[in-house]
C-alpha cells in the first residue's frame, strides 16, 4: 500500500446504480475498488471553495498527452491545478469523454422499470444520479462538464470510432485517488453509457478513505510528466493563498 | 470525410473576417448555414453553441462523441447539446476532421503546458470571458462555458490511448459548414496560441459567412 497509514479512516461501500458526494481535503487518499467487476463510476470534482472551478477533462487529457487515465495521471481543474493525483491503480485504462447514461439509454437498452416496481432495484442513470447530488450545492446541468468514467476502458480506432472494452472487467480491480487540494467529489456507480450488457449492470463500489503519505520531491504523479510539476506548483501557490 | 458545399458566396447573407485573438458572438437562426473557413491554414476556431431561447442548452462534446460514437467531427455530424437534442449538423468539410477533445487554451492551462511564465499570454477562454461580460443579455457565465469544437485542429488519438497534437491538416482555404436544428449563438474564438503546431505558431483569421 501507498497509504502512510493502513487503516482506513472511513469505509463505505456504494450500492449500485447510486450516487453520492461527499467534501474530501487535502492531503486524503480515495480507495476505489470494484467488487465484482465491471463497474462503472462515474465522477466529477469541484471546488468547495469556488464552485466555479471544476474537472476539466480537456486540459486533463491535453496537458498530458493522453486519451486514458491511469496510476501517473493527474486530474486538472480549469483553473489549471490539481484536485487529486491517481496514485495507484491496476485496472490501467479509465475513460473521460463519453458522459453519462440517461433515462432514455437505459430505456432503450434495458427497458423501463419504475421504482413503484423495483423499488432499490430500480435502473438509475447516471445523468439523473449527478443531477440530485449538484442540486445539494446550488448547481445543475448548467454546471456538468465531463466526468470521469472510472474502471471502464474505451478505446477509439485508427478512425476515431469507440468501443467500451468490457473484456477489461476485472473483480477486485482498485485505483487510488491522493487529493492535492479540498474537493467536492459527485459519483455515480450507474453504467456506463456504452454499455450493452444483456441485463442492467449492478455493480457496487468500495470507497475507502485513508491518510496520505506527505508528496515526496520524487513522487510519482509529480514527476510523471513536466506538466505535473507545473501543477503541483500552481498547487502550492494556491495553498500559499496566492492563487485566485 | 470531405464533402464540398453547394452554397455560393454570392448568395451569401453576410461574412465576418474574424482576426486572430479576436472572438465572433453571432446569433443563427434555425435552418441557417454557418461557414467557417480558414483562410490562412493552420488556424483553430475554438467554438461553443448555445440555444438561443435557452442558454442552459449549450453545445456538449461528450453527447457529441457518445451518440456518434467517435472522437472526430466531420459531415454528417450532429453536434448535440447537454440535453441530447441536435443543436447544429455539418453539412460539408473540406478539412475532413475537427477536435471536440482538446477544449481551449486559457492563461491557467498554459501556466502547466508550456510554462509558468506563459501565465499573462492571451488566450481562448480570455475571449469568451471578454464576449460573457460584453453580451449579458446573452445570458451565459463561465458556469457554462464547457467544452468546445476546435475547428481546423488535428489532435489524433491512438489505439494505445495516447493523444496528440499535430501540425493542422488544414490549409489556405479549407471550410467547414453547418446548418442549424433551432435558434443558436456560435461563440468563436479565434485562437491566439502561439506555443503549439495547432495554428503554425502564428495564429490567422477565420472568415464567418451565413446564409
Amino acid at each position: 500500500m501507498t497509504h502512510s497509514t493502513a487503516q482506513s479512516l472511513y469505509t463505505f461501500e456504494l450500492p449500485a446504480a447510486s450516487h453520492w458526494s461527499l467534501k474530501i481535503k487535502r492531503g486524503l487518499e480515495l480507495t476505489l475498488t470494484d467488487i465484482t467487476g465491471g463497474a462503472n463510476l462515474g465522477m466529477m470534482f469541484y471546488n468547495p471553495e469556488n464552485l466555479l472551478e471544476r474537472y476539466n477533462a480537456p486540459d486533463t487529457l491535453k496537458c498530458q498527452h493522453t486519451f486514458k487515465l491511469t496510476r501517473g495521471n493527474c486530474l486538472y481543474s480549469d483553473m489549471g491545478r490539481i484536485f487529486c493525483s491517481i496514485t495507484a491503480d491496476n485496472f490501467g485504462w479509465h475513460e473521460t469523454v463519453c458522459g453519462n447514461s440517461r433515462k432514455q439509454h437505459i430505456e432503450k437498452t434495458w427497458g423501463s422499470l419504475s421504482y413503484q416496481d423495483a423499488q432499490n432495484d430500480w435502473r438509475q442513470n447516471g445523468f439523473d444520479a449527478f443531477l440530485v447530488e449538484l442540486t445539494k450545492y446550488g448547481l445543475n446541468e448548467r454546471d456538468m462538464g465531463a466526468n470521469l468514467n472510472l474502471f471502464s476502458k474505451v478505446v477509439a480506432d485508427d478512425n476515431g470510432n469507440l468501443s467500451l472494452d468490457t473484456s477489461a472487467a476485472k473483480p477486485g480491480a482498485s485505483l487510488t485517488l491522493r487529493f492535492e487540494m479540498d474537493t467536492l467529489v459527485v459519483m455515480h456507480s450507474c453504467p456506463h453509457p456504452l454499455n450493452q450488457a444483456a441485463s442492467y449492470p449492478r455493480t457496487p463500489v468500495l470507497c475507502e478513505l485513508f491518510e496520505a503519505a506527505p508528496v515526496a520531491d520524487d513522487d510519482y504523479c509529480k514527476n510523471f510528466r513536466p506538466e505535473n510539476g507545473r501543477g503541483f506548483e500552481n498547487n502550492r501557490l494556491y495553498h500559499l493563498g496566492v492563487g485566485a | 470525410m470531405i464533402r464540398e458545399s453547394d452554397m455560393l458566396l454570392s448568395e451569401a447573407q453576410e461574412s465576418t473576417v474574424v482576426p486572430a485573438g479576436d472572438y465572433l458572438l453571432k446569433k443563427i437562426k434555425r435552418g441557417q448555414t454557418v461557414r467557417i473557413t480558414d483562410l490562412e491554414g493552420n488556424q483553430a476556431a475554438d467554438t461553443l453553441f448555445y440555444n438561443a431561447n435557452n442558454t442552459a442548452e449549450r453545445y456538449s462534446a461528450m453527447d457529441t462523441i457518445r451518440e456518434q460514437g467517435n472522437v472526430y467531427l466531420s459531415a454528417g455530424t450532429l453536434l448535440r447539446s447537454n440535453f441530447g437534442n441536435p443543436l447544429l449538423e455539418i453539412t460539408a468539410d473540406t478539412c475532413g476532421r475537427h477536435d471536440t477533445l482538446g477544449g481551449a487554451c486559457a492563461t491557467e492551462s498554459n501556466t502547466v503546458r508550456y510554462d509558468l511564465n506563459k501565465r499573462c499570454m492571451h488566450a481562448c477562454r480570455d475571449s469568451w470571458m471578454l464576449a460573457i461580460g460584453e453580451h449579458e443579455s446573452v445570458g451565459i457565465s463561465k458556469r457554462d462555458i464547457t467544452h468546445n469544437i476546435n475547428f481546423f485542429m488535428n489532435v489524433p488519438v491512438t489505439a494505445e490511448g495516447g493523444l496528440t497534437f499535430e501540425d493542422g491538416i488544414s490549409a489556405p482555404g479549407k471550410y467547414v459548414e453547418m446548418v442549424a436544428h433551432m435558434d443558436v449563438y456560435m461563440l468563436v474564438s479565434n485562437c491566439p496560441q502561439l506555443n503549439n503546431p495547432c495554428n503554425g505558431y502564428n495564429p490567422t483569421p477565420v472568415e464567418i459567412t451565413l446564409w
